[in-house]
């Protein structure tokens, strides 16, 4: 990943103090300050862009570029430094693909990224999001479903779920790869209705 | 290249890496896992910054799901343990006191009755076990416990002979329901209560109604105590010791009935104790200084696991594998 957009440079410039990150700090960073913003940055990635398919690439996106920047300098502000990421990766594209930019795109100030949201209750959080965990497990196909709660809840390890379950141990490994990746997804989705409509 | 050498990842690209990611997490995480695939892991996250955040992000998030269920309290206030009404208790006590006058005239016949049959009933290391009598009551044993059982027309006894026990008696004031461990003998007055009993002392919590406690050996060396709801007694060879808990830790220490311990504050020494009498592979805490972090928690009783892993991100220890034991560690 060499390229990064003058703009960026500028962002990043803009925060030279910043020390740089070894791969232990940048990994804590990340997990600490940038994933528990997912579920707000998936929702700005939503608004703003047509194409609901692009998302997951976004967001992924947005994550390499400000590990990137922030393991030469690690900025002050995560928050506005992670959507303005954002929305500099959705106005490239736009001025790439000459796809016509939704209005909001270049609204990421109106955003109020220096005030932190109150944060609600902490036993609310802790209540939606595992009643979110609960209905992605119920999703889950039956077969993925089991091998899930006998690896997760029970506790068994691969080996056991494929003897318990009478299936092959790489059918046990898809059916483990696809739960995580779905429960993981559910524990970082954006909170119930309640805070999502304003 | 477009303005400013700008690079665009392709797209399409980020969920066949979350899917690797994903691969390589449950590999990790459910799998047996040696140093070899641990370098190998160590390349693939190497060769690119999106195979790192994929994967960070799972592990993450995964932990995340895990912490979440293992704070996760147990619903135990369902319907059967709340109070039915508030004229349950009055109406209990008339008829009690009514149904005592009544017994003293059957008291002699008690004596006269052949002995009913006694029946054993015991759990291994990790296992509970339901146990329903003919008259309704329901005995919950605990991991390692054993209890004999001799329900009469006249009267019900119960032995717990090791372990503990939880009781909800169908009150029946014609046949008294009593309890005899070790040293100490408890008589249902109307009731759902738990009792342990260890090495050298008996442990009694009151978790519905009153219970009797008195000596059982026949110098009665102790008076007679009536416990009420909320009360826990400790009693060994020397003396009662009773304490009022609050209905959260009643339900706490009952979680083993749902298959979990429940830690509020609870040092890492009580809590290693507690795992202990549910697994065979042992958790063991040398250094003194970690025995007496405290934690708080749910966690499954045969997930030591879980509980270890908790311990270890949660207090910055480390986890050792002896054996089929585990130290825990700084």
């Amino acid at each position: 990943m060499t390229g990064r957009s003058e703009d960026q440079r500028g962002e990043s410039g803009a925060r030279l103090l910043g020390e740089p990150m070894n791969a232990s700090e940048l990994k804590l960073w990340f997990a600490q300050e940038v994933l528990p913003l997912e579920a707000a940055l998936m929702q700005f990635l939503q608004h703003n862009w047509r194409n609901q398919s692009d998302i997951a690439d976004l967001r992924q996106e947005v994550y390499v570029r400000v590990c990137e920047a922030a393991r030469e300098a690690r900025p002050d502000n995560t928050k506005a430094f992670v959507f303005r990421t954002a929305r500099n990766i959705l106005i490239n594209r736009v001025r790439r693909e000459h796809v016509v930019p939704i209005e909001a795109v270049a609204d990421v100030d109106a955003l109020n990224l220096a005030a932190d949201e109150p944060s609600p209750d902490r036993t609310v959080i802790a209540r939606d999001e595992l009643r979110r965990l609960q209905s992605a497990l119920d999703r889950l196909p039956d077969r993925c479903r089991e091998a899930v709660i006998l690896g997760r809840i029970e506790g068994l390890s691969g080996r056991e779920i494929a003897d318990r379950m009478g299936i092959t141990e790489s059918t046990v490994s898809i059916h483990l790869a696809n739960g995580v990746r779905a429960l993981v997804d559910a524990f970082f989705a954006p909170l119930s209705d309640r805070r999502g409509k304003q | 290249m477009s303005n400013a050498g700008e690079t665009v990842m392709p797209l399409g690209d980020a969920k066949e890496i979350e899917a690797q990611a994903a691969d390589w997490f449950q590999r990790r995480r459910f799998w047996n896992w040696s140093d070899d695939d641990q370098t190998k892991l160590d390349a693939w996250l190497e060769e690119s910054m999106a195979h790192s955040v994929a994967f960070w992000r799972l592990e993450t998030g995964f932990e995340g799901t895990e912490r979440l269920t293992a704070l996760r309290h147990p619903r135990f206030g369902n319907v059967a343990d709340a109070p039915k009404s508030k004229w349950r208790p009055i109406l209990f006590r008339t008829a009690a006191a009514l149904i005592v006058m009544g017994a003293v005239g059957v008291f002699a016949l008690r004596y006269q009755e052949p002995a009913p049959a006694e029946m054993a009933y015991a759990t291994a290391v990790g296992a509970t076990k339901s146990i329903k009598l003919a008259d309704g009551t329901v005995i919950e044993l605990n991991t390692n416990s054993r209890v004999r059982v001799s329900i009469g027309r006249h009267q019900r006894y119960v032995w717990l002979d090791r372990g503990e026990a939880y009781f909800q008696v169908t009150h029946d004031e014609s046949r008294p329901f009593v309890v005899t461990a070790g040293k100490r003998r408890i008589t249902d007055l109307g009731t759902k209560f738990l009792v342990r009993r260890g090495h050298e002392q008996v442990e009694i919590a009151v978790s519905q109604g009153r219970v009797r406690l008195e000596s059982a050996d026949e110098a009665h060396t102790f008076a007679p105590v009536e416990l009420i709801k909320g009360e826990v007694v400790v009693a060994n060879d020397k003396q009662i010791v009773v304490k009022t808990k609050t209905p959260k830790k009643l339900a706490d220490e009952l979680g083993w009935r749902h298959g979990v311990l429940v830690f509020d504050h609870t040092t890492l020494a009580d809590a290693a104790r507690e795992f202990n009498r549910y697994n065979e592979g042992k958790l063991i805490i040398e250094d003194p200084e970690v025995a007496s972090l405290t934690i708080d928690g749910t966690f499954r009783s045969n997930n030591v696991g879980l509980f270890a892993r908790a311990a270890k991100d949660l207090l910055g220890l480390r986890i050792e594998v002896r054996g089929s034991d585990m130290v825990i560690m700084r």
